[in-house]
């Protein structure tokens, strides 16, 4: 077990492309940590500068107290479960398990010993002579893990390891690798694309954009008061509203309406800058009757989203949207009234959150 | 509908010609080592063993049979071990300009073991002192067919998923232990499949051992079927049809064996 550092770690690749722009990051051990990002931001190369499977232009890679910058893949007591698991498929279950004891030289009867104890612990003893070609997309999945955990590596690395499972099964190998992790105790990084996925397994998560970390905190501080605008569009099931909008005193101007200033940003913002004010539509109470300080519009679409429906109402030329409790739902076209909480809403400035 | 009908006989008719004209040959190929005295014609046989037994007689004929297997299966095992170990590098490794040289081996692959090369190669075993020696001719045999086995696996290595090697390192496999216990595994067909083509071509190949060596202890069956005339000068028909027969069998037998125990593929460990 052992903390992973990185220090102005920066990866260009020939051609000039800079998928890793100096970054600082600092995960203590034990930890569950997510790197989430959209589709060619970095996090992926980030994970496999990490494992060693790409050479880092700059910078450094300490794992425990060691740098391992220079180390091959396999010097590093790192572990890495792959996007498509990579098991081999001319070995059977045991044979892939005991595959990282192999090269260790563990004599056979020991490392076959081990894969069983392991395998039983993931569910998969009445599988052991399979070839990965016979096992389920799950039973791949515990296998691959079943694998990492036969390593005792320092730290784990997973890549997307639940893009490859169907949803219903996604859910469930979600609760089932936190329980894992968290019962291991091994320091954990895990890539994903998918927020809900960051936000329900990590303990903290890093969000990247085009080679940068653009915040790095526990779930609910980026779920609650992302950075900037990149994050805050990033992450939610339901995207946040993101209005244009000047600052009025100790009101803002905001499609059209008066708002009132956040609690956040009190007494920070001058007379007549331009801001963003964000709001997510999970903060919003919605009314048939006018509000103080409320967003104004007519009902344009009503989205069922199971047990609330999600309100899109047109402002002005913007629109605003807002979670409704089932039940109380309102008809496309009526008039609705959208009141922010103010102690949820964010302004933010440049980009960046005030 | 007629000209359906007709069109159907017509397309019937060319296919029993294309039929024909593959099969005559081959229907003598396994009646005439059975009949007392073969003619070019296909005939029931009278299923005599006498061709066999003046096969045995020949004081070359088995002998060289021998020799084909060494000469074959040597070039084979060079083949397949050297070119796996090329392609694999080539698959893995990015060079600049690689394609291009790949390309250029196979062109002069084919000039290697060609007419063209006859006389350089064998001023050049020659000076080796590898003139009349089944050694020098396994090395030239399988200097002709790297090229063509390199591009072959090149494909094959090239089509297996880079992750099952990725694995294996960060587990701490060596380059050599990663081609061991997973590259080697993961294209064993294509290297079935490259050890055939080059058993069958070495077996077939006529020039080179020809060409090479004059000892005739040591020349392939390819060479001794060159040798069955009658004292007359004749084609010996007996003797080259059970020859020809015995000559065959091998090749067809290690076409079944390969194709029945690698005639398959992996599937599986990797998610699509």
């Amino acid at each position: 077990m052992a903390a992973i550092e990185l220090r102005g770690l920066t990866k260009v690749y020939p051609g000039g492309v800079k998928a890793l722009d100096a970054l600082d990051l600092a995960i203590p051990d034990g930890e569950f940590f997510a790197l989430l990002g959209p589709s060619g931001c970095g996090k992926t190369t980030l994970l496999r500068t990490i494992a060693g499977l790409e050479t880092a232009t700059g910078g450094a890679v300490v794992i425990g107290d060691r740098d391992v910058t220079g180390l091959q893949p396999g010097a590093r007591d790192v572990a890495m479960v792959f996007q498509d698991y990579a098991l081999f498929p001319h070995m059977d279950v045991t044979d892939n398990i005991a595959y990282p004891l192999r090269i260790k030289k563990v004599a056979k009867a020991a490392r076959h010993e081990k894969a069983a104890e392991v395998g039983a612990r993931l569910g998969l003893d009445h599988l052991m002579d399979r070839r990965p070609g016979q096992l389920s997309g799950g039973q791949q999945q515990r296998v691959a893990l079943a694998r990492v955990m036969a390593t005792q590596a320092q730290a784990y690395l997973f890549d997307e390891p639940l893009s490859n499972l169907d949803a219903r099964l996604r859910l469930e190998a979600r609760t089932f690798l936190k329980k894992l992790q968290r019962e291991l105790g091994v320091t954990t990084v895990f890539v994903t694309h998918d927020q809900a996925e960051a936000l329900a397994m990590a303990d903290r998560m890093a969000v990247m954009e085009a080679g940068h970390i653009r915040q790095i905190g526990t779930p609910s501080e980026v779920f609650q008061r992302p950075a900037n605008t990149f994050v805050a569009s990033f992450i939610g099931s339901t995207p946040m509203n993101l209005l244009d909008g000047v600052a009025r005193g100790d009101t803002l101007e905001v499609a059209g309406c008066k708002i009132r200033v956040p609690v956040s940003a009190e007494g920070r913002v001058p007379d007549g800058t331009a801001i963003v004010y964000g709001v997510r539509p999970e903060y919003m109470t919605y009314s048939a009757e006018p509000a103080d300080g409320a967003f104004g519009g007519k009902v344009a679409i009503v989205e069922n989203l199971g047990a609330s429906h999600l309100v899109t109402l047109d402002v002005g030329d913007v629109i605003v949207q807002a979670v409704v409790p089932e039940g109380s739902e309102p008809a496309v076209g009526d008039d609705g009234y959208a009141l922010p909480r103010r102690d949820r809403a964010l302004v933010y400035r440049d980009g960046e959150l005030v | 509908m007629t000209r359906f009908v007709l069109g159907r006989i017509g397309f019937y008719t060319l296919v029993a010609v294309l039929l024909a004209f593959f099969t005559i040959p081959l229907l003598w190929l396994v009646t005439a080592p059975f009949t007392s005295d073969p003619t070019y014609e296909v005939k029931v046989p009278d299923f005599t063993l006498d061709n066999f037994r003046a096969v045995l007689e020949h004081p070359y004929a088995l002998p060289s049979l021998w020799n084909s297997v060494v000469l074959s299966v040597g070039s084979a095992v060079l083949v397949v071990v050297m070119a796996a170990l090329a392609a694999y590098a080539l698959s893995r490794v990015r060079l600049p300009g690689r394609d291009a040289l790949l390309y250029a081996l196979l062109l002069l692959s084919s000039i290697i073991t060609g007419t063209a090369a006859m006389v350089p190669l064998f001023q050049l075993a020659v000076e080796l002192n590898l003139i009349d020696s089944q050694l020098g001719l396994i090395l030239i045999l399988t200097g002709g067919l790297l090229p063509a086995a390199i591009f072959m696996l090149k494909d094959f290595m090239d089509s297996t998923p880079k992750s099952y090697e990725e694995s294996a390192r960060v587990f701490g496999a060596s380059p050599l232990q990663i081609v061991r216990h997973v590259v080697v595994p993961l294209v064993r067909p294509g290297l079935a499949t490259i050890a055939v083509w080059a058993v069958a071509n070495v077996w077939g190949n006529f020039l080179m051992p020809y060409l090479l060596l004059s000892d005739v202890e040591k020349q392939p069956a390819a060479v001794i079927t060159y040798t069955l005339y009658t004292e007359g000068g004749q084609a010996n028909l007996s003797m080259l049809s059970t020859f020809g027969l015995l000559y065959s069998i091998p090749v067809v037998l290690m076409y079944l064996f390969v194709s029945k125990k690698y005639g398959f593929r992996f599937h599986g460990g990797i998610k699509r």
